[in-house]
């Protein structure tokens, strides 16, 4: 009887308790022995292999599955993390089957990839179920590198920087590290605090002080930073969200997808989490996925992504899109909002305009409108950097598209300063990315150091 | 729709599919399961004197895998029956009268002495069984008995044991042989001159399995100590064929007829063994692994496989493969393949490539205009069949013949018609020799 569902408007405790634990627990199991024997025999330890090739952070895909195939974990899960140290996250949030897995060549002979995520997951399970540390922190170079931003792409940097030898000092705005993987990510996909296991598992190796609560721009200057550190690294993501390009007036209902989610993933008890009867997303990529999904998974009745362009043009993956529409999340394409509608000062109705290409390929409204009724809009439209942060400073970092510049080694346009993950242009908003400019930057400024170092001691 | 129907040394079954001498014909129970599943024919596990012996209480077996945990190879330290002798009579006497179309061959393993093999044949043919078969090949625990295998490795005891069997006895008696010989040839001809009807091979294969590595102890591991074992299951189906065809291939063994074993878990191994000259065929590792059903699968794919090719009976192909073993020196030096690639079945694996890059002879791209591309360079490619074997995909690389006459990029020679090694001129033994041409040619 404390079943909730069908009243009106945004209300917690929708369904009964017991059901909170099981929506938002893992959304897939993790492979028993036994399946991850049968699964990695199906690896053909391809020559060149295209998995590793499709990896941002190249893992030896095949030499990991071998590894778990002989028995040999330890060396598994060493493969996975001496090339990208969040291989626990990245096995569950990773979108594979645009990346290894859908470069395995499994896919041509028999339609079925083998499944690499989740063997990734087996490897890096059962080193962290035994708390095996595998890395040491390097000799002191006695070189200090600020990182600013303690997500992936700050402790990836972070870590590679302290198993070199450098002095890390990690500045990170919020309460937790961890960045989206710990305020980000859908619940059900980083079930059971990996997020934080991995966090600590980073800060594990040493060499690595945190300073919670520190926030460029209020807590932090760049100027600052580059005076008192040898190097500095920005990993600060993207902080603001898209608007909806209508009027937004102050109404209860309009929510930013990603403040809600954070939300979610910080409640203890999702029962006292309100949510709409009703809920409408705006958006087409892994957030509105998983804002939509994490709505229904709450009690929401009946939840609507709108989106602008069709399926290809949707950001999130065609398995993303599947994984919505399993969970009873309705996709509408070709449509955007054109209005909000209110009653008694709350969101009641969104309007939208269906759209298409015109003849010059340009994105047009049709005319023709529908409503839709909803207790809730989220705006998932895709997030812009705040500027503002950067210390006055934003003029003297060369920004492209809206985002930091920087070159392959990840080098931005001010000497010293280095920047990966979302906040850089030319990314794919991905973790693994994320960690892979971390590790890319950390190398760069180690040679930069090191150089710096030979010019002491010769000049 | 072929006539399956098999006579083995006059011994008549509804197909050639026996269960050999092994736990799975220990008992009637197991039996009769056998032969409503559809088997042709058994033979009993092997009879002993009383007292009977004793088996571990440990594991008895051991087995590697392939992928998905595919069973390919087992191993047994059972030793032969362990239930009284009586018991085994009273069991065959009563198989025998309820299916007596179904052959019933009594495998048999006493010590080397004559009144022992004299009083169990008695026994044996009293209990109305269709024939025996010698176990000269056990190689473990009974062995050090001096029996099994003890027997089977020495020609001339062989030779003896066959000749006071068929003194003893009217019943046909084959000489089950031990593959743990250097030349299996010389038992086999051992057995034909002390009168044997015919052999059955192979017996198991002396075998450590693996090795316990925590206990460091050989495995399977009865109380933190391994013996040796017998080694048979699909593994050792190759050395079994191989075994099997030199016997049917030999002068001296014409005419001896042969039972298959070693490995045989579908039809077309079956077919294998029979086309090479086995008349039937016995099998043990895929009933255990899979059941008595199993047999179904070779008895309906055997006939089909006969309906295919026009065989109205098993005899029409037995042999037929037997002339065309032949010793290394007989091959056409001359005949020359290249390896080909379809593109439309390759999946991009690229383990052909490095297979060849890094252990043959470099003859397969790694790719074209900056792709993934695997594709056979005949000037380096000496049809090695490397590639082939490592290919996921069935019929993705096939080797092509080059027709005569035409040239051969690797060697920028005409291929030429048969010529072999006992021709070569590089070879010392041929009339062709010439020292001086020799030493221009690198070695084999």
């Amino acid at each position: 009887m404390s079943e909730h569902r069908s009243r009106d408007g945004v209300q917690s405790g929708r369904l009964p308790p017991e059901a909170y634990a099981r929506n938002f627990g893992d959304a897939h199991p993790p492979m028993t022995r036994h399946q991850a024997l049968v699964e990695s025999d199906r690896c053909l330890f391809c020559y060149a292999a295209p998995c590793v090739e499709a990896c941002p952070t190249s893992i030896d895909i095949p030499s990991f599955i071998r590894k778990i195939a002989t028995g040999n974990l330890k060396g598994s899960a060493r493969d996975i993390l001496q090339q990208n140290i969040m291989g626990a996250v990245c096995a569950r949030v990773c979108p594979t089957e645009v990346l290894c897995e859908g470069a395995c060549v499994r896919n041509t002979a028999e339609d079925r990839p083998v499944a690499i995520g989740a063997l990734q997951r087996h490897a890096t399970d059962w080193l962290s179920d035994r708390g095996i540390q595998l890395f040491e922190r390097g000799a002191p170079s006695g070189k200090r590198v600020a990182v600013v931003g303690g997500g992936p792409a700050g402790l990836s940097c972070a870590h590679r920087l302290a198993l070199i030898g450098h002095a890390v000092t990690v500045f990170e705005a919020r309460a937790k590290l961890g960045g989206l993987n710990e305020y980000g990510v859908a619940a059900y996909k980083v079930a059971g605090d990996v997020a934080q296991r991995e966090v600590e598992y980073i800060l594990g190796v040493g060499g690595i002080e945190v300073r919670l609560g520190q926030r460029l721009g209020r807590d932090l200057t760049l100027a600052g930073l580059r005076r008192d550190f040898d190097a500095v690294f920005l990993g600060i993501g993207l902080g603001a969200v898209n608007a909806l390009g209508v009027d937004e007036p102050a109404l209860d209902g309009v929510h930013d997808a990603i403040a809600y989610i954070e939300r979610l993933r910080q409640t203890r008890d999702l029962s006292a989490l309100p949510v709409g009867r009703r809920v409408v997303v705006v958006g087409g990529g892994m957030t509105a996925i998983d804002i939509a999904t994490q709505t229904r998974r709450l009690g929401a009745e009946d939840v609507t992504i709108v989106y602008r362009r069709g399926p290809a043009q949707m950001s999130a993956s065609a398995k993303e899109q599947d994984w919505a529409q399993t969970n009873g999340v309705r996709i509408v394409h070709w449509a955007r909002p054109v209005r909000l509608q209110a009653a008694d000062g709350k969101l009641s109705r969104v309007e939208f305009e269906y759209t298409r290409l015109d003849a010059q390929g340009q994105l047009a409204g049709t005319g023709e409108r529908f409503t839709l009724s909803a207790d809730m809009v989220f705006k998932a439209i895709g997030q812009v950097l705040v500027r503002d942060g950067l210390d006055g400073h934003a003029d003297l970092l060369d920004i492209d598209s809206g985002r930091i510049a920087a070159d392959a080694e990840r080098r931005t346009s001010l000497p010293g300063v280095w920047a990966g993950g979302d906040c850089v242009a030319g990314g794919k908003d991905l973790t693994v990315v994320a960690v892979e400019d971390g590790k890319l930057a950390a190398q760069s400024i180690d040679r930069a150091l090191r150089a710096g170092v030979q010019e002491t001691t010769h000049g | 729709m072929a006539d399956l129907t098999t006579t083995f040394l006059g011994i008549r079954s509804p197909n050639p599919f026996w269960l050999a001498s092994a736990p799975p014909t220990d008992k009637a129970y197991n039996v009769y399961r056998a032969f409503e599943a559809g088997w042709g024919g058994v033979v009993w596990k092997t009879l002993g004197e009383d007292p009977p012996i004793v088996n571990v209480s440990g594991p008895r077996y051991g087995a590697i895998y392939g992928p998905s945990r595919h069973l390919i190879g087992f191993n047994n330290i059972e030793l032969i029956t362990d239930r009284p002798l009586e018991v085994n009579l009273r069991e065959i006497r009563q198989t025998k009268r309820d299916w007596p179309d179904r052959a019933l061959v009594v495998s048999l393993m006493v010590p080397c002495e004559e009144r022992s093999w004299k009083a169990i044949l008695r026994q044996v043919e009293d209990a109305s069984a269709d024939g025996v078969e010698l176990n000269l090949g056990c190689p473990h625990g009974m062995s050090e008995r001096g029996m099994g295998s003890a027997v089977g490795q020495v020609p001339e005891y062989v030779e003896m044991v066959v000749r006071w069997c068929k003194e003893n006895t009217r019943l046909p008696v084959i000489v089950k042989l031990t593959p743990n010989v250097t030349n299996i040839l010389a038992p086999a001809r051992a057995a034909k001159h002390g009168g044997a009807d015919a052999v059955s091979l192979i017996n198991t294969i002396s075998a450590i399995m693996a090795v316990d590595l925590d206990a460091m102890t050989p495995s399977p591991n009865v109380d933190g100590r391994g013996a040796h074992g017998g080694y048979c299951g699909p593994a050792v189906k190759p050395v079994a064929l191989r075994m099997v065809g030199e016997i049917a291939r030999d002068p001296e063994c014409a005419g001896m007829p042969i039972s298959g074993i070693g490995g045989i878990a579908t039809w077309r191994d079956a077919a294998e063994f029979m086309a090479l000259g086995a008349s039937n065929v016995q099998v043990c590792t895929a009933a255990m692994v899979y059941g008595f059903k199993v047999v179904q699968e070779m008895i309906d794919g055997l006939s089909d496989w006969m309906d295919a090719k026009g065989y109205q009976s098993v005899a029409e192909f037995v042999g037929r493969a037997t002339r065309n073993f032949v010793d290394w020196e007989h091959l056409n030096l001359n005949y020359t393949v290249k390896a080909r690639i379809d593109q439309s079945l390759c999946i991009q694996c690229g383990r052909c490539h490095i297979a060849c890059e890094d252990t043959s002879h470099q003859a397969i791209t790694r790719e074209q205009d900056g792709k993934r591309h695997y594709e056979v360079i005949d000037a380096e490619c000496v049809g090695c069949n490397l590639c082939v074997n490592v290919c996921p995909v069935e019929h993705c690389i096939t080797l092509v013949p080059l027709p005569i006459g035409t040239v051969d990029p690797r060697t920028g020679r005409e291929v030429e018609g048969y010529a072999d090694w006992t021709t070569h001129p590089n070879n010392p033994a041929s009339d062709a020799f010439r020292p001086a041409a020799a030493a221009g040619r690198s070695g084999p």
